[in-house]
């Protein structure tokens, strides 16, 4: 019985060695003073925000990618809810003639390589001068957002009882009405967590923000990262990089802390990354 | 108790509601998604103009080319290019999308079994899946660095992120750690809704736990398993954002479809370009295709199980499921 209570803990031990070591990796990085920068101590000595300070440095122009990164995945998500709540619901409640037709579509359509969009999409924006707007990575991000946010939602929306709905319409709601004033308060937590999903995956996004935008002032702060150049143009600027890294990931992962429950509920529900 | 006239009515009121709903998302996916693939089956029918008309001069615009940018795929200059994209593509997805399931259910497995740190645990299984690709892979070309914590690690001195089968198997570590989580996840999901007396019964007929695992949890997990399965490798097979940013662009060892496809598109010949991304897109349909329909991908299924449940409730058709084995 022991050693199963030991094998049980190692077990756990390491899975969160195996999560969180490269994090911390980043981390343990991120806060090294430049010059040493490839010291493999575990714990940076002395503790410097050099690198911090670099990332946010006028020529560097990081703060301006964040920025992107956050109207760019905030409109996405906004967009990505209002069109697809009542779609969700349809599915959700609505018995109608070709439904699993339609859910098939519209799962299909999250399978879709992001590079079967950017190629003909490249093309057209170029024609209609999107280039280097917020446009042109929020209207193709939808393409992956919105069958997320609807499978998510729809999980969401099956989970509450129908019996609310029918009580409603009872009393003299219609079925829209009850969905706005029933439905829709009561499902805020579902919502909510889709919301964070999307964001999520949009934050992330890196093929259509690296087509779509060659302005460097444009950038996303993916993007941006991965295009960081040293003092030089020709060393790999690792330290400012990492820093970078962290600031991108840290409010991710604060999410993640304070949602986690939810944001598990909302993954396996709906099935779909 | 409604009469079958009074609930045909209501069928078609919801079916008009539904119509209504649905109708904004179908314009957005239409604009986004439909038109898009349409635009790209065109333009790989079609080369900028780089020949020479019969007075010797240069053609302006796009020339209708037929099936020329996909003959050029198979069998010409660009051959070697294709196939070895379509073969790294391939082995990526077989390889890294087979070590995330065992990683993923030894995790789930785990993961059921605690009794604390459980918050903890789902916390931090969580931090690969929320950092962005392309950051991760600026992670772990710092950890792959030839004096970088890795080397330090294993006591060698490989050049990870060069040309090469380490090039290769950096791409699948980095991978394989983001996404494994994931799929630990969904088997989790899938593990706790196996009733316990399940387990019981087993023990009193002697069953070992190994025997346990194969003859009960798997089978049961299957399903959750598959649709996870099914969603890994449709993503690894538009792989691009890893092996960009790890490895780099125009790397033979690492060039996925995604990436060939981009590149081209990057240097103006959307022609090519687009024929690649079709021919992606017909890989990923086809093979999303087989998982439904030879290894019964549930990707729907409660949308059925509602579904059957109005058929045996009320009269009005539904339609025959399309992408679910009925």
């Amino acid at each position: 019985m022991n050693t199963r209570v030991v094998l049980r803990y190692a077990g756990l031990a390491a899975i969160l060695v195996y999560c969180l070591a490269p994090f911390y990796w980043m981390l343990a990085s991120a806060f090294r003073r430049p010059s040493d920068q490839f010291s493999l101590s575990p714990i940076p000595n002395p503790v410097s925000a050099t690198n911090f300070t670099a990332v946010f440095g006028t020529d560097v122009g990081f703060g301006r990618a964040l920025l992107n990164s956050l109207v760019v995945a905030g409109i996405a998500t906004v967009l990505t809810l209002l069109v697809g709540v009542s779609a969700a619901y349809a599915l959700a409640r609505l018995r109608f003639r070709f439904k699993n037709a339609v859910a098939a579509l519209i799962i299909a359509t999250s399978m879709f390589p992001g590079i079967s969009l950017v190629v003909p999409l490249l093309k057209l924006f170029t024609d209609i001068n999107w280039i280097n707007t917020y446009q042109a990575m929020i209207v193709p991000s939808m393409s992956f957002a919105l069958p997320l946010a609807v499978w998510n939602l729809n999980a969401f929306f099956r989970q509450m009882p129908g019996e609310l709905e029918e009580a409603a319409m009872i009393d003299g709601c219609t079925r829209l009405q009850a969905f706005r004033r029933i439905i829709l308060p009561l499902a805020a937590p579902g919502v909510f967590t889709t919301a964070i999903i999307t964001f999520i995956t949009a934050w992330n996004e890196f093929i259509i923000a690296l087509s779509m935008v060659n302005d460097k002032s444009m950038q996303t702060a993916t993007v941006a990262i991965s295009r960081f150049t040293g003092a030089y143009g020709f060393d790999q600027p690792f330290g400012t990089q990492m820093a970078a890294g962290v600031v991108v990931t840290v409010p991710l992962v604060i999410l993640v802390l304070v949602f986690q429950r939810r944001i598990i509920a909302g993954l396996t529900a709906g099935g779909v990354k | 108790m409604t009469t079958l006239a009074r609930r045909g009515d209501a069928a078609g009121e919801a079916g008009r509601l539904a119509a209504l709903l649905l109708s904004p998302t179908f314009v957005v996916l239409g604009l986004v998604v439909g038109y898009p693939l349409v635009a790209a089956l065109r333009e790989s029918l079609y080369q900028s103009g780089q020949s020479v008309d019969a007075d010797g001069f240069v053609v302006q615009g796009d020339q209708f080319a037929g099936l020329d940018n996909y003959t050029g795929m198979f069998s010409g200059p660009a051959a070697t290019r294709f196939w070895n994209a379509f073969g790294n593509t391939t082995f990526f997805t077989v390889t890294t999308v087979a070590a995330e399931v065992v990683i993923g259910v030894a995790m789930a497995l785990v993961m059921h079994q605690a009794l604390r740190w459980r918050g903890l645990v789902r916390a931090s299984i969580l931090v690969p899946w929320a950092i962005p690709t392309a950051v991760s892979a600026i992670l772990w070309q710092w950890i792959f660095q030839a004096d970088g914590v890795a080397n330090a690690l294993i006591g060698n001195q490989i050049l990870w992120t060069t040309e090469g089968w380490q090039a290769k198997f950096a791409v699948m570590i980095a991978d394989v750690w983001k996404t494994a989580p994931f799929i630990g996840l969904l088997v989790l999901a899938g593990l706790q809704v196996i009733p316990r007396d399940v387990y019981e019964a087993a023990r009193v007929d002697g069953a070992s736990p190994a025997r346990q695992f194969w003859s009960i949890t798997l089978p049961l997990v299957r399903p959750v398993l598959v649709v996870a399965v099914l969603f890994r490798v449709l993503d690894s097979l538009r792989m691009f954002d890893l092996p960009f940013v790890l490895i780099g662009n125009r790397k033979e060892s690492v060039e996925t479809l995604t990436m060939l496809a981009w590149d081209e598109a990057s240097n103006l010949r959307f022609g090519p370009a687009a024929a690649y991304a079709t021919i992606l897109f017909v890989y990923i349909a086809v093979v999303a295709f087989v998982f439904v329909k030879l290894l019964g991908a549930d990707v729907i299924g409660e949308v059925r199980d509602r579904g059957r449940q109005a058929r045996e409730r009320g009269p009005e058709p539904l339609a025959k499921p399309e992408v679910v084995p009925a």
